[in-house]
């Protein structure tokens, strides 16, 4: 069959555009890559360079030598790695739970929990909770109150719907209790959708932001995020008195503009490391992201 | 009724759980399951924390609380929070700013994955299709912050790449993020350059669901491009577009809090201010708890509402709705 002219046209028109929106998704992550490895010299210039003929370490080197830019990192990665192992127990273990149908009371639970989805009580109720269980300034409460959420045990009980029942019963025959069927058969089959779960969970938990504004005060404690933050808004307000003069220091003997970028790219590459993984996971990802507890 | 499950995975208990001894049933089912009940407590104690004490600190809504004398001794003062946030010319201020941005978030923000994915599915080069994919949902991963860290490098006055262009090519400087006038379209812009790449996943995954034979046939009959787009790729994904369509009608009261908190700043804070802003600021920063919780409470039920709104027009008009 002959193809018409208007089909070729829309094709090539097609392309282009997809071209340029992809483009536009890219330019300003590169030009934040080749800022950060600029040499001062050049970037005193003043010139647009869009390929520095110099690349330097220097604004990394001097970045991770500091306590504030370490403190935060480890912070982070403290998140990511313990939040994550902890919020994987207690979602799956909740919504196994709730998967399996003999379960007594099961529909007021189920229904409970979607309730949370619909009506949340808003920030004022939650700080308050936070600060009589005493989290207040501590890395704790950057983890448990963002444990699970009902968007997660949902999705995770779709699938643990799909074992059935007689699996189980099978090795409970066998002599295992529960707790043995949880561990020896239900954890196993259900490896790909923690591992998918878990990068999820990770990334939020890198991510994390808002919760340590609100419930953290001392600056040894705060995230990556948060020191980003105070580097990228205003790099002499924010820094002064909050324990970042050391940081300070060093913007002068280098652009800050360098400082900052290299700033957002060691914020970025754990996530950019972890992004082939998280892209085979993307159909359950896709609903675990559309809605942010 | 409650033995019924129960029954067809354990028939040995049957015995126990009739009619006449429902109260043993219960409790030997619970017995039965203690294991079970194990695994899902730290889950169900997380929920009753975070999610349903928290339901009690709302009455402090309708009180004037004083730290000093906790929840239970203060003083009632029923409505009179909600009169105070109702006649302070900020409400109008905040339900201004709220409906903009939410306005234009559904407006450009909203079809945009919808418009992506169809052109997508056009491409015929499949590697091609992939590239494309693994770039535009990249920056869904990024924090807010990093996206505001890159606006700051693509658009601030006095040393953003758009502007340094402008410089170049003779003309005036624009202060994209200071200016009151294009505020909210900065905030869609930055929701479509993260959110839309992502936002395609879940039509492209309807739209391959699609059988191809609709396609040919379509195509024997005659039917170009457009029309099969039209007739058969866009039916297939009508039902999504919906249910999104409901819960972003459903959360219109909810402007991206990270989002306006990192990007606003002295300039444009009368454009900027929106619900959540204003509960934290009120609330958390300036101690006014009891205030800000009515505040907080009236933007949940309004929420609430919309949604179970949204999801009865829905069905009225014969599509599936959310619950």
């Amino acid at each position: 069959m002959k193809k018409k002219i208007s089909d070729h046209l829309f094709e090539v028109c097609n392309i282009g555009f997809l071209a340029l929106i992809g483009l536009a998704t890219l330019f300003p992550i590169y030009y934040t890559v080749v800022l950060s490895f600029m040499d001062p010299t050049e970037y005193y210039q003043g010139k647009l360079t869009l390929f520095p003929s110099k690349w330097t370490m220097e604004a990394y080197r001097y970045l991770l030598s500091t306590r504030t830019f370490i403190d935060a990192l480890s912070v982070s990665g403290f998140l990511a790695t313990v939040g994550t192992l902890l919020s994987l127990t207690v979602t799956s273990g909740l919504s196994y739970m709730l998967s399996r149908k003999r379960l007594r009371f099961r529909r007021p639970l189920m229904f409970l929990i979607l309730l949370t989805i619909l009506f949340q009580p808003g920030l004022i109720p939650s700080y308050f909770v936070v600060r009589e269980l005493g989290l207040l300034d501590s890395v704790w409460s950057l983890i448990i109150p963002s444990l699970t959420g009902g968007w997660y045990v949902l999705l995770m009980k779709g699938f643990y719907d799909s074992i059935p029942d007689s699996l189980e019963e099978a090795a409970r025959i066998d002599g295992c209790n529960e707790i043995g069927v949880w561990f020896k058969i239900i954890l196993p089959l259900s490896l790909p959708a923690m591992v998918a779960f878990g990068l999820f969970y990770a990334v939020g938990y890198w991510n994390t932001f808002f919760s340590a504004v609100m419930y953290i005060n001392d600056h040894t404690k705060w995230p990556l995020q948060v020191i980003l933050r105070n580097m990228l808004t205003d790099p002499t307000s924010a820094m002064s008195g909050n324990g970042l003069q050391q940081l300070r220091e060093g913007a002068k003997k280098m652009p800050s503009e360098t400082l900052k970028m290299a700033a957002v790219v060691v914020t970025t590459l754990p996530i950019m490391l972890v992004y082939p993984f998280l892209q085979k996971h993307f159909a359950k990802g896709a609903m675990v992201g559309s809605v942010k507890e | 009724m409650n033995t019924k499950d129960g029954n067809a995975s354990v028939p040995i208990l049957e015995a126990h759980t009739t009619k006449r001894s429902l109260h043993r049933g219960v409790w030997s089912d619970l017995k039965r399951d203690k294991y079970l009940y194990v695994l899902g407590l730290p889950g169900i104690i997380y929920f009753l924390l975070f999610k349903y004490i928290p339901f009690s600190g709302l009455i402090i809504a309708f009180e004037n609380y004083s730290p000093y004398l906790g929840i239970l001794k203060s003083q009632w003062v029923g409505f009179e929070h909600f009169q105070r946030f109702f006649s302070n010319d900020d409400f109008y201020l905040l339900l201004r700013n709220t409906l903009a941005i939410s306005l234009l978030n559904l407006l450009f923000f909203f079809p945009f994955p919808i418009i992506l994915s169809l052109l997508l599915n056009e491409v015929r080069n499949s590697v091609y299709k992939r590239v494309i994919q693994s770039i535009v949902y990249i920056p869904h991963f990024f924090s807010w912050v990093i996206i505001a860290g890159l606006t700051y490098l693509m658009l601030s006055q006095s040393e953003g790449l758009v502007n340094e262009l402008l410089e170049v090519l003779g003309m005036a400087k624009i202060g994209f993020l200071t200016n009151s006038n294009s505020f909210w379209m900065m905030l869609t812009a930055q929701s479509m350059w993260k959110e839309a790449g992502w936002g395609t996943i879940i039509f492209l995954a309807a739209i391959a669901g699609v059988d191809p034979q609709l396609s040919e046939a379509a195509t024997v009959d005659g039917a170009g491009r457009f029309r099969k787009m039209w007739h058969i790729t866009l039916p297939a994904i009508r039902n999504i577009i919906m249910i999104l369509l409901i819960l972003q009608l459903g959360s219109i009261m909810d402007t991206g809090f990270e989002q306006v908190y990192l990007m606003t700043n002295g300039a444009v804070s009368e454009v900027s201010d929106v619900f959540d802003t204003y509960v934290y600021r009120s609330g958390i920063q300036q101690g006014q708890f009891s205030y800000s919780t009515a505040v907080g409470l009236f933007k949940s039920v309004v929420g609430v509402a919309l949604i179970c709104m949204a999801n009865f027009l829905a069905k009225r008009f014969g599509q599936e709705g959310v619950f």
